[in-house]
């Protein structure tokens, strides 16, 4: 037994500990009438305001996974195959992110996290502030983040309010990561109508680390000293975990005060201070960044983790406000600060580091016996609570579930519901699909970003996956990170939406030459309180963890959004997957745009025959509707190991995933660096759909297309049926110029390349600059 | 160590420079923080680019405070090389070892492209090999635009102080400039990242006849130490 939880505090000046804790104070803090009765119970009493504060937060979405920790668990954590490149060093879950093996003793530590609420409210600094944490997430393991990406969905870029939303995000990440000097390699943007009052802003950061220079977030060793590093401490993000975990409202303008506010400058001198600190050896007994939930998670679960107690005193906490609270302090989200706990006697080499960057690291505590974590102000104890009851006792739910209407029907499509396309408008469906800006050209969101700096960059944003040498690191490998989840396929069907994505992700590492590693996950979804919202939360979970064991590719974190919605709508179930492959050659870096005229266009996996789903629904009749396309795993893992071998033997010269907008998007898009390029091509037939609108704009999964000198096709053909995979020659590229597309010798296409280059290129700034 | 890279808080280019010239070029360079003295045996000097003290005043403005100023100012005063890349050579502008300032693009966002530029000028202190070829040189910033007044701008073209020019003007410079010298021949500054442009799998290498120019004088050395041990 510890402490003894009964005697009540005695009074003091702390406001909060005078504060009567009614139901609607209960409520207010998002706490459940029976959730409150388990607070009780831990407590042994009735708990002061703070001390509710610290409950809220810990036991927020955000923070205990309480709406999904059952089905998180559904993700397989490690890799099957013992023997395989990429075995998962530290898993899901125990630390700040996840680290898996890259070879010769280096590690790769990365994931992902989302800023959707602060960024709907605020969008330069939500989507800073987003970067910011998810950079601290991966420092604190001792790694040096050398990459970043962003997965960005809104509504229509028809809107005002959605533009000064794309706008400031995009600045957002701009003007942070840019700063931090970490090469921020695009990502994925959709615009789809479902995301308007709600957008979606999640971050990655990868970092690299040797083997033995892994941190952990644990409080360990009785009597060592807990330090406070950062900014000091103020009202700005205040309750931020809490309110992320709740709807947006017309009235969450007004939780403006929860938004944080960014010091990029401020953030890489705390990363260089941590990561030379983190050099020293035998220094740093444990390291957590305080994010969400500031003082209180940190100091909690690396107390939790310690399996020890933890007492900090809030007067030694930088505070750059006065007049602040107990509760203030422990839930402010007040950005760039970490906590650190170091050896005993050693106080003074922290200090130096910290001196030398201009930081201060303030001492304001210790790792004690026992399980508590105290926390006194002004002299007396104004929480004291069983630090591992935070953590681990959170109340995990198992909502009910039901499928939602529109998936029966979705699956009762039929496409003769759809009129046949006629010859003369597939020049117009293409140019109004390129244009669509979910496909057009992206340049105008990554020309805003630096990924150059650090000089690792080996494939530019724009391409299937970006990709990063690292030289810093002082190896000879590069990592491809690709970001991928078509939401429309999970509306649809969440379970094959989910596997799409899966398999989409994977197969755009594959087109670059890479092997996947691991996966971290960005589950975006509505509010799981609605049997609806958590059906599709549920089985594209089940889709994604089916996907992962199958091709044993491991889940290493992660994130959870919930309560994605604003006023009468909910967003699609988004399941954003990420993944970093590994290239180890130079010659194995495949980009998806043909360098130049007199190359074979072989396309792998046969003609596409379903309509379901697309784009093209959307863009020629205003219509997310229709059967998701079928997914076949063995069938995917066939192409994607093609496509690897044939990649290794150097045959290829250009690779590219068929997506969003289909066949001749697809095709476009490989001539668009270069468009003085032309194509001249060629197909027998309609394929099974016998219909023009499926061949060309249908999104058929499991498809790439291949570059390929033309004296190589007959023998790339010849291994892709010997893999049991169908494949054609299209025919080859030119420079005349234009794409001209013949079906059993019939004229479909004849288009000038600049053209639709224009349209793809000119989309997404022409809508910007009509603001 | 030869070639020192200088590094301010928020320097973010300082390893990436040491990189080119130690490990690309072969020259021994280190890293020398902001309030450490100058080394002795320094024989060229690199400002690299990032944003010193978050740049969150004018571009470089809090950095010429900074104490190993002063000892870059003594050695670009006794001829010594200094070559100032992106923020660096806002540093320099801001400390009044280059004429000229530098202001937000004219398109108000960060550009961060593969840029082709034209080597404008040379002489016998700086003679890239491709003098007169445009290059393709990276640029990555947010205030990049170069001022000058229009009587100090005459005499800096008519001296052939502008060293490079944008083809395609990516920042709204005046005269399309991308990188001056100072009059005496010793002081550079630029907007390009020349440091990026060094690798085989980078989009060019051609930054490695810009860095070659500027560390000329340590190169021959080099060779002639080599040649004569």
């Amino acid at each position: 037994m510890t402490q003894n939880t009964a005697t009540p505090l005695p009074p003091n000046p702390d406001p909060c500990l005078n504060v009567e804790i009614t139901p609607e104070l209960v409520a207010q803090h998002g706490l459940l009438a029976e959730e409150y009765e388990q607070v009780l119970e831990i407590m042994g009493r009735v708990p002061n305001l703070t001390e509710l504060g610290i409950f809220s937060v810990m036991w927020s979405e955000h923070c205990a996974y309480k709406n999904t920790r059952k089905l998180l668990r559904l993700f397989p954590t490690e890799k099957k195959d013992k023997d395989a490149i990429g075995q998962v060093l530290v898993k899901a879950g125990e630390e700040n992110a996840g680290v898996i093996d890259v070879g010769e003793g280096w590690g790769v530590a990365f994931k992902i996290e989302s800023h959707n609420h602060p960024s709907a409210i605020e969008p330069f600094e939500g989507a800073a502030t987003g970067v910011g944490g998810i950079v601290r997430d991966i420092f604190t393991m001792g790694a040096r983040p050398v990459l970043l990406t962003n997965s960005l969905r809104f509504g229509s870029l028809e809107s005002a309010h959605v533009k000064r939303l794309f706008r400031g995000v995009v600045s957002g990440i701009s003007n942070y990561g840019n700063c931090l000097g970490i090469p921020n390699m695009g990502g994925d943007v959709y615009f789809d109508d479902c995301y308007e009052g709600n957008p979606l802003v999640n971050a990655l950061c990868a970092g690299i680390l040797k083997h033995e220079d892994i941190h952990r977030g644990a409080a360990t060793g009785v009597g060592n000293p807990v330090f406070y590093v950062g900014p000091g401490t103020g009202r700005d993000g205040l309750g931020g975990a809490s309110f992320a975990s709740r709807e947006l409202t017309e009235e969450s303008a007004a939780d403006r005060p929860a938004v944080q506010k960014g010091d990029p400058f401020m953030e890489k001198l705390l990363l260089e201070a941590c990561l030379e600190m983190m050099a020293i050896p035998g220094l740093v007994v444990g390291i957590q960044d305080m994010g969400a939930a500031g003082l209180t998670c940190s100091t909690c679960e690396t107390a939790s983790r310690g399996g020890l107690g933890i007492e900090i005193d809030l007067d030694l906490v930088p505070q750059r406000e006065t007049g602040m609270n107990s509760y203030e302090i422990m839930l402010s989200e007040s950005q760039e600060r970490m906590l650190v706990i170091v050896k005993k006697g050693r106080e003074h080499e922290i200090r130096e580091v910290f001196e030398k960057w201009d930081l201060h690291a303030a001492h304001i505590g210790e790792v004690k016996e026992g399980d508590r974590m105290v926390v006194r102000h002004k002299g007396v104890v104004v929480a004291d609570l069983p630090a591992k009851s935070l953590t681990d006792e959170a109340p995990i739910y198992d909502q009910p579930a039901s499928e939602p209407i529109h998936i029966q029907a979705a699956r009762d499509w039929s496409i003769k519901s759809v009129p046949e396309l006629a010859v003369e408008s597939v020049e117009s469906s293409l140019k109004k699909l390129l244009a669509h800006p979910t496909i057009a050209s992206k340049r105008w969101v990554w020309q805003q970003y630096d990924h150059m700096v650090m000089s690792g960059c080996t494939v530019e944003p724009g391409s299937d996956a970006g990709v990063v040498h690292l030289s810093i690191a002082g190896i000879d490998k590069r990592l491809a990170i690709s970001n991928d989840c078509n939401n429309r396929f999970c509306y649809l069907d969440p379970y094959k939406g989910a596997q799409i994505a899966f398999a989409e992700c994977m197969r755009n590492l594959a087109c670059s030459g890479a092997r996947a590693l691991a996966v971290t996950d960005n589950l975006n979804f509505a509010n799981p309180n609605k049997p609806e919202a958590y059906h599709m939360l549920k089985e594209c979970v089940k889709g994604l963890a089916d996907s992962c064991s199958f091709f044993d590719v491991p889940v290493v974190g992660g994130n959870v959004s919930l309560y994605n919605e604003h006023g009468e709508g909910a967003i699609d179930p988004t399941p954003v997957i990420s993944m970093v492959g590994l290239i180890e050659k130079a010659e194995q870096v495949t980009r998806s745009f043909i360098p130049d005229a007199g190359q074979s266009i072989v396309l792998i996996g046969g003609l596409p025959h379903e309509l379901g789903g697309s784009y093209f629904l959307q863009t020629e009749y205003g219509k997310k509707e229709g059967t998701c396309p079928n997914v076949d795993l063995g069938e995917e893992k066939k192409v994607q190991d093609f496509l690897i071998t044939s990649i290794d033997s150097g045959n290829i010269k250009a690779a590219h995933d068929i997506s969003e907008g289909g066949l001749l998007v697809a095709i476009a898009e490989m001539l668009f660096e270069n468009p003085e390029l032309g194509a001249e091509l060629a197909l027998d037939s309609l394929g099974d759909s016998n219909r023009l609108d499926a061949l060309l704009f249908g999104e058929s999964q499991g498809r790439v297309l291949i570059a390929v000198e033309k004296d190589q096709v007959n023998a790339v053909l010849d291994s892709a049926q010997k893999s049991g995979l169908a494949a054609v020659s299209l025919g080859g590229t030119s420079d005349s110029g234009r794409l001209k597309l013949s079906i059993a010798g019939n004229e479909i296409l004849d288009s000038e390349v600049n053209k639709l280059h224009k349209v793809w290129s000119e989309s997404i700034p022409d809508k910007m600059n009509l603001s | 160590m030869k070639v020192a890279i200088l590094q301010f808080p928020g320097s973010n280019c300082d390893w990436d420079a040491e990189h080119a010239v130690q490990d690309i070029l072969g020259i021994p360079a280190a890293r020398v923080w902001h309030k450490s003295p100058l080394p002795s045996g320094t024989e060229a000097v690199i400002v690299p680019g990032g944003f010193s003290f978050g740049d969150y005043l004018r571009c470089g403005a809090i950095a010429r405070f900074s104490p190993i100023m002063d000892d870059l100012k003594s050695f670009a005063d006794q001829g010594g090389q200094v070559l100032g890349i992106c923020n660096g050579f806002q540093i320099l502008c801001e400390s009044g070892l280059l004429p000229g300032a530098l202001i937000r693009n004219d398109c108000i966002e960060f550009r961060c492209i593969n840029q082709r530029v034209k080597v404008e000028s040379s002489n016998d202190r700086f003679n890239p090999e491709k003098c007169g070829e445009q290059l393709s040189l990276p640029i990555a910033h947010g205030e990049g635009n170069y001022r000058l007044k229009e009587d100090a701008l005459e005499k800096l073209e008519s001296n052939g102080q502008v060293l490079l020019r944008y083809i395609g003007n990516p920042n709204g410079s005046i005269n399309d400039i991308a990188g001056i010298r100072n009059e005496v021949g010793n002081v550079y500054g630029m907007m390009p990242h020349p440091e990026r442009a060094v690798e085989p799998y980078h989009p060019s290498r051609d930054g490695l006849p810009i860095l070659k120019a500027f560390l000329e004088p340590i190169l021959t050395r080099s060779s002639v130490e080599i040649s004569a041990s």
